[in-house]
């Protein structure tokens, strides 16, 4: 049975302690779909991610990738399956070239990575593909900056492109829009549904701007308190009551 | 359109690239006749002699801070313990001369047509031991990289280092080793003894750096170097693109113990000795301040601390004394403040604004010139 679901988690916990920051979590991600999960601050949303990439492991529960269970396999092995991830505090080499960054990407892919007697910059097809995903992400020009001296906005799409390079098939999204202003966000947008609908990929993406949620996903979960609070298409989320509640607390009761 | 910036393939591009390197090979080689011919002394006596020991020993201690380097340079791991592949390598070496070579000499004589090739044989197979060992002293520094980051792990390689220092000095089997006073007199064939052959030594050393150096180069290039200097820019982002941290830590710790294990069985050469200093923390702070001196994560740099650290060794003292490194500890700081990337490192990073100022300089010149 080739299921439809790409991605699945079943009765996900995860405890710190005396926190429980996700309770009892089951969330189905459907292929080729954009899924976003939202939620007030403190809502569980990154532990969720981080449970789902493989960053941690969670305290119960199981997380199925194409119906094979990889609740306990490496972040890296991971990778190696085709899941992606992006960091909400931007995560990348900040000492190498923009270049670098995604051709070490590119290479994680590849079988040369115990080549020790032969120049990394002979290998072209890496390059090529780096050159293709700066292309892609908008970078371009921009190759042979240093990645720690490109300003922020450049650093997020740098942190895309390393995700992309890697060929994922589905990608996980951690907050790509953190810390930009408003007219950068749409060319982030831009991008992100570029680099989804170019090979049919599945992505996830933790966010907390409402107008881009609404305007890109297919299915939105909400979340408060680490457990699901609604779940469904745009139109259904913004007319949910209890939605409203949680994000917009009393004060939007009151003035109802 | 990136082209130029990419490293070229090809012997010729790689020639090139190191052509500065090659000249240095290049004049240190024909250093020897120089003194030579300026002071009369033959190649295995008196000046000569004595030059080229103290080029001999900047040799091999660029080869082991050049592999420090790998790891505190490239891999972005502080260990406090490498001396522990370098002594290894010297004590291996040594050992197995002194006890296990004359026996077999007595037992067995390879002959290749008429020439008895036993002792060649004897020196492979103990180089040989001297890989093994070193390969095993990189893989236990590797394994404890695993779970340990930090100063945790910084101290815990300076831990086992002590260990191994500690066995190499106990008492218990001061028949072998000599303990305190370490292995003295090891018997070498009259062709590679320091001594009497002063001259082949040096070009061994020499050789040694030389393909040291362009192998190094060689990795830190290759996709493998690559990943390794991905390790110290930023693991957990390695891990999420799929390299496994430990394994490329594992190539890491043992590529660099390799090195200095070879360098070590060349000073136990060198020395016709092997002592527990060689295998203490102090050597391993030696190839650090090497490293730093000369700039880290640029492995030409080590070769310039090298260096430095040589001249300061042989003159310091003449010139002040018992107080020597009050001097030396000064120069370091010195170093560090106002060369925070070390020599080379720095050079790098700043050299256009000497570049730039000299060009202005002869740009004054020649305007004067054409007013004048």
């Amino acid at each position: 049975m080739t299921s439809d679901i790409i991605l699945e988690a079943v009765g996900l916990s995860k405890v710190f302690g005396g926190l429980v920051a996700v309770d009892n979590v089951s969330i189905q991600i459907r292929r080729q779909s954009m899924h976003a999960i939202i939620g007030p601050n403190g809502a569980g949303k990154t532990t969720l991610f981080n449970l789902l990439s493989g960053v941690m492991p969670p305290t119960t529960g199981q997380v199925l990738y194409k119906s094979q269970d990889i609740t306990h396999i490496s972040p890296q092995k991971r990778a190696a399956l085709g899941i992606g991830r992006s960091y909400q505090i931007t995560n990348i080499f900040p000492n190498l070239t923009v270049l670098e960054n995604i051709r070490l990407a590119a290479q994680a892919t590849g079988k040369d990575n115990f080549r020790m007697f032969k120049l990394a910059d002979s290998f072209r097809g890496y390059i090529d593909r780096a050159e293709g995903v700066i292309d892609t992400v908008g970078l371009t020009g921009r190759e042979l900056v240093i990645a720690r001296n490109l300003p922020h906005g450049e650093k997020r799409k740098l942190e895309l492109g390393i995700m992309i390079a890697c060929d994922p098939e589905l990608l996980l999204f951690d907050e790509p829009t953190a810390g930009m202003s408003s007219e950068q966000v749409p060319e982030l947008i831009n991008i992100i549904n570029k680099v989804v609908q170019q090979k049919e990929r599945t992505a996830i993406l933790v966010e907390h701007r409402m107008d881009m949620v609404m305007s890109i996903s297919d299915t939105i979960t909400v979340m408060n308190q680490g457990r699901i609070l609604a779940e469904g298409s745009p139109h259904e989320i913004a007319n949910n009551r209890q939605v409203q509640t949680a994000y917009l607390g009393d004060l939007y009761g009151e003035l109802a | 359109m990136l082209d130029k910036y990419l490293t070229k393939p090809g012997f010729g591009a790689a020639v090139k690239r190191e052509r500065g390197f090659l000249i240095f090979i290049l004049l240190m080689f024909i250093l020897p006749f120089g003194i030579r011919a300026l002071t009369g002394s033959g190649l295995n006596e008196g000046v000569t002699k004595f030059w080229q020991g103290q080029l001999i020993t900047f040799f091999i201690m660029a080869v082991f801070a050049m592999s420090y380097d790998l790891l505190i340079g490239y891999g972005g791991i502080l260990s406090f313990g490498h001396a522990a592949s370098f002594g290894g390598g010297a004590y291996t070496f040594a050992l197995l001369t002194k006890w296990w070579a004359p026996r077999f000499l007595e037992s067995y004589r390879v002959m290749l047509g008429s020439v008895n090739i036993s002792e060649g044989i004897v020196l492979l197979l103990i180089l040989l031991a001297v890989l093994a060992v070193s390969i095993i002293i990189g893989l236990i520094f590797a394994a404890t990289s695993i779970r340990l980051k930090g100063t945790y792990f910084a101290m815990l390689t300076l831990a086992i280092s002590s260990a191994f220092y500690i066995l190499i000095k106990a008492t218990d089997f001061h028949q072998w080793t000599g303990a305190d006073e370490g292995l003295h007199g090891i018997p070498l064939p009259v062709w590679l003894n320091p001594t009497q052959n002063r001259f082949t030594i040096y070009v061994v050393s020499l050789l040694f750096l030389m393909i040291c150096y362009l192998v190094m180069r060689r990795m830190v290039n290759s996709p493998t170097g690559r990943v390794i200097v991905a390790n110290r820019e930023n693991e957990d982002r390695m891990r999420m693109i799929g390299y496994n941290p430990v394994t490329y830590r594992a190539i890491a710790f043992v590529t660099a113990s390799i090195f200095a294990g070879f360098s070590g069985a060349l000073y136990s050469i060198w020395n016709m000795s092997a002592s527990p200093t060689m295998m203490s923390a102090v050597t391993t702070v030696n190839a650090l301040i090497m490293t730093i001196m000369g700039g880290m994560g640029t492995l030409i740099g080590p070769v310039f601390g090298a260096a430095i650290s040589q001249v300061i060794q042989q003159f310091f003292y003449t010139w002040f004394g018992a107080r020597w490194p009050l001097v030396f500890g000064i120069l370091f700081m010195l170093i560090v403040m106002f060369l925070p990337y070390g020599v080379v490192g720095t050079w790098r990073l700043q050299g256009w604004k000497v570049k730039q100022g000299w060009q202005r300089f002869l740009d004054l010149f020649k305007a004067k010139k054409a007013a004048g």
